[in-house]
């Protein structure tokens, strides 16, 4: 037991966090949120081919680096700091565990090493409403020959109209809850896939509805068992709840910094507004969130490691329901309230569109709800330590 | 960074639960799950009897150097003691001021001849310990000490005189640290020194507080020419206040985790309740046990964050934020029980004011963002230490 950063992992929160300051400020974000992509491409290519950082929790034997979920986090928590507008999570957090948990070795030797070296990208698609559970998959799947036919329309695929593969969950038609899903591998630019993008008022991240018309997939496509996918799928959603856990909270330390820092500097009443206790207090109960978010996370981060390692601890990796569900729920409410109280601190400039604050406080309330709002996290905390299910 | 427990650490794990179930029985049996916030003042001699039972396993000042007496046990298997004990209902430690706060601070500063002294009792779990900084004047404001301490004509001890106030277990210690004011005329942190006084003297009267739970875990320790012996000074004359901002490192040091152990007993107990009396049906109270939680499993992470960073003995910024965590999630929880109860919590154990453990826990939790630095302290603590905003202007005099 070791809850803190090895040499090596502080090397690479170091590096992550240098080259973000100078590829993703202030200028670079406001550039690539107006573009319908939403991320720069020479960038994306740089994050790849210079940091290799799609790479980094994939095993070396598809082309990856080999490392974990710990290490990926750390990559998170700095993106999240400086709202790198890229198509890492959809590809690291949601598609690359389907495929780590769910493909078989000929999927892995087919998606994997391309998206570790940056050619491709990826996401998931699996809500057809507004919710996040099983029964929100909507989408069907009937097996037809060798392959099976798919119908239906997801709604909230984050970059799901740039993404190069889709993973899609799909029921067969009469399935309810969590019987009779399945996951699929497909090229995006598939014919009878239709994808639109959805403006988004947080516009550093790309939201785009997806809809098959008959698509056609050879059995290849099957990701794990025909009909048996709800647990994989459970475990990547959960896998990507830590993810963005991550990049909350290196969105609520910005928040933070920022708003101390403009304390420092703005003058009234003839000294720095930081002075004021009335405002200290505020910032250390922002410093307070921000600290018992990062432990939530870095301690998901764990549990989530020794998931996706095959050798991993078992007792650990069991952890995941909980600690995916405490982690998502603390990150998303210490972000959001951060980034509401950076704008109050930083007073009426933090209201401008010339300041960064909105650009946090728009992400913070996005991510608070993408893969479920903390009350609905907390039921099912609820439901395990009342014992009402295992 | 990796949480699991090595084999090696589970084997530890289980020789501690082992001695705690051949070991806490008999006449212990009495002591189970007692003597926490709340309950310090119950079973005082047979809990002082456990703390020797303890030492002759060896499991008293686990955390400390085998030089200096202690078990030497890695951060690890701190946390699993701390983890088991809890788990065992171990009882509230008699010992934890001289273990947590006396001992580390002789350790740290204290000269050769003081830790031959004073090590070898707090170990053993023979000499007990308590803390003289708060006073009547000096609450927040701690460098305002006015209690005084000089030498007499012949240099040989120190005649100390004063008040000190918020004083637990003072009428069961053996010695108490004291902050006093040695250079006459000095103010604000200038001037103190921190000396260690024997209890069991004429000159020194313990006078218990009466609380709003109706018992009296604190009290006030009047010094009227109370004396030390002049070796009894920790560090050099002037050096109190920086002994003390140091001791209040070694306060949020691994002892917390055996805190947060009788924490998850007072929540598992709110737990069953829910589940009995139909509590766990409403959706808010849901809600908000999830949350109690939640929040406990983050005090633990916190913890463990803190303490494995802590490797070279200095404790980084982020560890400011653990008492203002602790101490406001604890009085929720108390309020929490009180809510799960319903109508219910008004009913005392007995008349006259016998408090249940769960309205102890209610009640008692108002002390909890008091002491040990108000949680307005903390987090005057966490903008001008941690986040480096300006101190509040002084007024002049």
């Amino acid at each position: 037991m070791e809850f803190a950063f090895s040499d090596e992992q502080e090397m690479i929160r170091a590096s992550a966090e240098g080259f973000l300051a100078n590829v993703s400020d202030c200028a670079a974000v406001r550039a690539a949120m107006v573009t319908e992509q939403g991320y720069d491409s020479e960038l994306w290519q740089r994050l790849c081919s210079e940091m290799y950082w799609p790479a980094i929790h994939i095993p070396e034997a598809f082309g990856g680096l080999g490392l974990g979920f710990v290490e990926l986090t750390i990559l998170l928590e700095q993106m999240g700091r400086r709202l790198l507008c890229s198509p890492f999570f959809a590809t690291a957090c949601m598609a690359t565990p389907a495929l780590l948990l769910a493909g078989n070795e000929a999927q892995k030797n087919a998606w994997l090493p391309g998206i570790a070296d940056g050619s491709v990208t990826a996401t998931l698609a699996f809500t057809g409403g507004n919710g996040w559970s099983a029964e929100d998959v909507h989408a069907t799947a009937i097996a037809e020959g060798e392959g099976y036919v798919l119908n239906g329309t997801f709604s909230h695929v984050i970059d799901g109209h740039s993404a190069d593969l889709l993973i899609i969950a799909a029921r067969t038609p009469g399935s309810t809850g969590e019987a009779g899903i399945s996951l699929f591998a497909v090229d995006a630019t598939h014919a009878a896939i239709e994808r639109q993008w959805l403006p988004t008022m947080d516009q550093t991240r790309r939201l785009a509805r997806i809809q098959l018309d008959g698509l056609y997939l050879g059995a290849d496509a099957l990701l794990g068992e025909f009909g048996a996918g709800w647990p994989d799928l459970e475990r990547v959603l959960q896998l990507a709840c830590i993810g963005l856990a991550a990049e909350q909270t290196g969105g609520a330390q910005q928040v933070l910094d920022l708003s101390v820092a403009y304390m420092q500097e703005r003058q009234q009443f003839g000294r720095p507004i930081a002075s004021f206790q009335a405002l200290k207090h505020r910032a250390a109960d922002m410093m307070l969130q921000v600290e018992c978010a990062r432990s939530a996370s870095y301690y998901a981060a764990c549990v989530a490691q020794e998931v996706l390692d095959p050798q991993g601890d078992g007792q650990v990796a069991a952890e995941l329901p909980l600690a995916s569900a405490l982690a998502k729920a603390q990150c998303s409410e210490t972000y959001f309230h951060c980034a509401a109280e950076s704008i109050q601190l930083h007073g009426g400039v933090g209201f401008t569109w010339e300041y960064d604050p909105h650009l946090y406080f728009k992400r913070a309330r996005a991510s608070e709800s993408f893969l479920g709002a903390p009350a609905w996290h907390r039921e099912r905390i609820a439901s395990v330590i009342l014992g009402e299910q295992p | 960074m990796k949480i699991s427990f090595s084999e090696q650490d589970e084997r530890f794990r289980q020789e501690v639960a082992d001695w705690l179930a051949a070991n806490l029985c008999g006449e212990f049996e009495q002591l189970r799950f007692r003597g926490g916030p709340g309950d310090e003042h119950m079973f005082p001699e047979e809990r002082k009897a456990w703390e020797r039972k303890l030492a002759s396993g060896g499991w008293t000042c686990v955390g400390w150097a085998p030089e200096h007496g202690g078990r030497g046990l890695s951060i690890s298997q701190q946390v699993i003691f701390n983890e088991e004990y809890a788990r065992a209902g171990g009882p509230g430690r008699m010992g934890h001021i001289g273990e947590g706060l006396a001992g580390p601070t002789i350790a740290a500063f204290g000269s050769e001849d003081q830790k031959r002294r004073f090590l070898p009792g707090i170990v053993s779990g023979t000499a007990f310990w308590c803390q003289g900084y708060s006073e009547p004047g000096a609450g927040s404001d701690l460098a305002n000490v006015k209690t005084r301490a000089a030498l007499d004509e012949t240099g040989s001890n120190w005649i100390i005189n004063g008040q000190k106030v918020w004083t637990s277990l003072a009428h069961e210690s053996d010695w108490c640290f004291v902050i006093a004011r040695t250079e006459p005329g000095s103010v604000g942190h200038r001037g103190l020194s921190f000396l260690l006084v024997p209890m069991d003297q004429a000159g020194i009267t313990v006078r218990p507080i009466e609380q709003m739970t109706g018992t009296s875990e604190f009290n006030e320790v009047f010094f009227d020419n109370a004396r030390t012996d002049a070796a009894n000074i920790v560090g050099s004359p002037g050096e109190g206040w920086k002994i003390a901002m140091a001791l209040l490192g070694f306060e949020r040091g691994v002892s917390t985790l055996g805190q947060q152990m009788q924490f998850q007993n007072e929540l598992s107990e709110i737990i069953a309740i829910a589940k009995a009396n139909g509590a766990a049906r409403d959706p808010i109270l849901r809600q908000r046990l999830a949350e109690a939680w939640s929040g406990l499993r983050i005090m633990r992470y916190n913890s463990l964050r803190m303490l494995s960073g802590a490797q070279d003995g200095a404790l980084r910024k982020e560890a400011t934020i653990y008492k203002l965590f602790w101490s406001t999630w604890h009085a929720n929880l108390g309020k929490l029980a009180m809510d799960v109860l319903g109508a219910g919590a008004e009913l005392l154990e007995a008349a006259p004011y016998q408090l249940t453990r769960l309205q102890s826990l209610y009640l008692f939790s108002r002390a909890d963002t008091l002491y040990g630095g108000s949680n307005e302290i903390q987090r005057n603590i966490i903008a001008e230490r941690a986040l480096g905003m300006p101190k509040e202007p002084r007024l002049r005099p």
